[in-house]
């Protein structure tokens, strides 16, 4: 059996689509970012596959500047609930409706 | 060989993927995540993309990670989560539907494509092999990309800056605290003349890092 770019693209969108519905059903702010990260990671088998598969550095260069993105917005997010729990111990997503309209 | 390879850490990664899924523990939960990143960069190594893979490994299970479990130690939400509970009437089958019809039309668009992904073959940057990935792939970033690698210096720079600000202990009443410290940011940028546009430069590196 040979490994096809195929494959890997199939697997990516699984781990794509798993991420989407965990962001989509949890409701621990720690967990859906972890669930970003599923995300992200899947975009990124994507990115390296696909340069792979076309014999660009492009892909890979992508995913680079994705890991970097993806580390400070972890960064972010991670204060941003650190600051949100101070306040309200054990909060979850569905409480943080304050700025609801 | 690569069959095996590819089929073993498929399983790694999506049964990790489900354990970010269903784990009652959010500790659970971010070592199921170390599963996944783990077995993305299994398949990195497989496609000859070696320094992605090292880097896979460093950044996110070592520090990424990492930093997770921090914060779930430190907040001390590190106990279990009732699931059984459905907050919003209707919001797992809604959830499932919306997972499973992205998984469908990804599945279909590769389907429809019968011999798979095709498209131009890079000509200005050429894949070499596993041996000299990490060479190409510095030489390619601080010669084409280097005004987009320092624009990721600034990003990183921003996001920790915002870390600190955000996550700083506060001493007496809350309430004047932001206006005190976005008036102090604004006045180092009307000094140092450069304050508000690092973060509008940040956000274009994103962009420029798509496009490379």
């Amino acid at each position: 059996m040979v490994v096809t770019t195929s494959w890997y693209l199939a697997l990516a969108a699984a781990l794509f689509s798993m991420g989407a519905v965990g962001l989509l059903t949890r409701r621990n702010p720690l967990i859906m970012i972890m669930c970003v990260e599923l995300m992200l990671n899947a975009v990124n088998l994507t990115f390296v596959s696909l340069g792979s598969e076309l014999g660009d550095l492009g892909g890979q260069l992508s995913v680079f500047f994705v890991l970097v993105v993806a580390a400070s917005e972890v960064v972010v997010g991670l204060a941003v609930i650190v600051a949100i729990m101070r306040r309200r111990q054990g909060a979850t997503v569905d409480d943080l409706s304050v700025l609801a309209g | 060989m690569d069959a095996a390879v590819f089929l073993i850490s498929a399983a790694i990664v999506l049964a990790g993927a489900g354990g970010v899924l269903v784990a009652r523990n959010p500790v659970h939960a971010a070592l199921f995540l170390v599963q996944t990143l783990f077995g993305v960069a299994v398949l990195f190594v497989l496609q000859d993309a070696t320094f992605l893979a090292a880097v896979q490994v460093i950044v996110y299970a070592g520090a990424v990670v990492i930093l997770f479990l921090f914060v779930i130690m430190l907040l001390g939400v590190d106990r279990a989560e009732d699931l059984g509970v459905e907050p919003i009437v209707g919001q797992r089958p809604v959830a499932a539907a919306v997972g499973a019809s992205l998984l469908g039309m990804l599945l279909i668009a590769l389907l429809v494509s019968v011999d798979g992904p095709t498209g131009a073959h890079g000509a200005n940057a050429p894949l070499g092999d596993a041996a000299d990935n990490t060479r190409r792939l510095g030489e390619a970033l601080f010669t084409d990309h280097v005004f987009a690698v320092e624009l990721t210096a600034i990003l990183l720079t921003v996001a920790v800056i915002g870390a600190v600000v955000l996550a700083r202990r506060v001493r007496g009443p809350l309430a004047p605290l932001p206006i005190v410290v976005v008036a102090s940011v604004a006045d180092d940028g009307a000094q140092g003349d450069d304050g508000p546009p690092d973060v509008t430069e940040a956000t274009g590196g994103d962009d420029e890092g798509e496009g490379a």
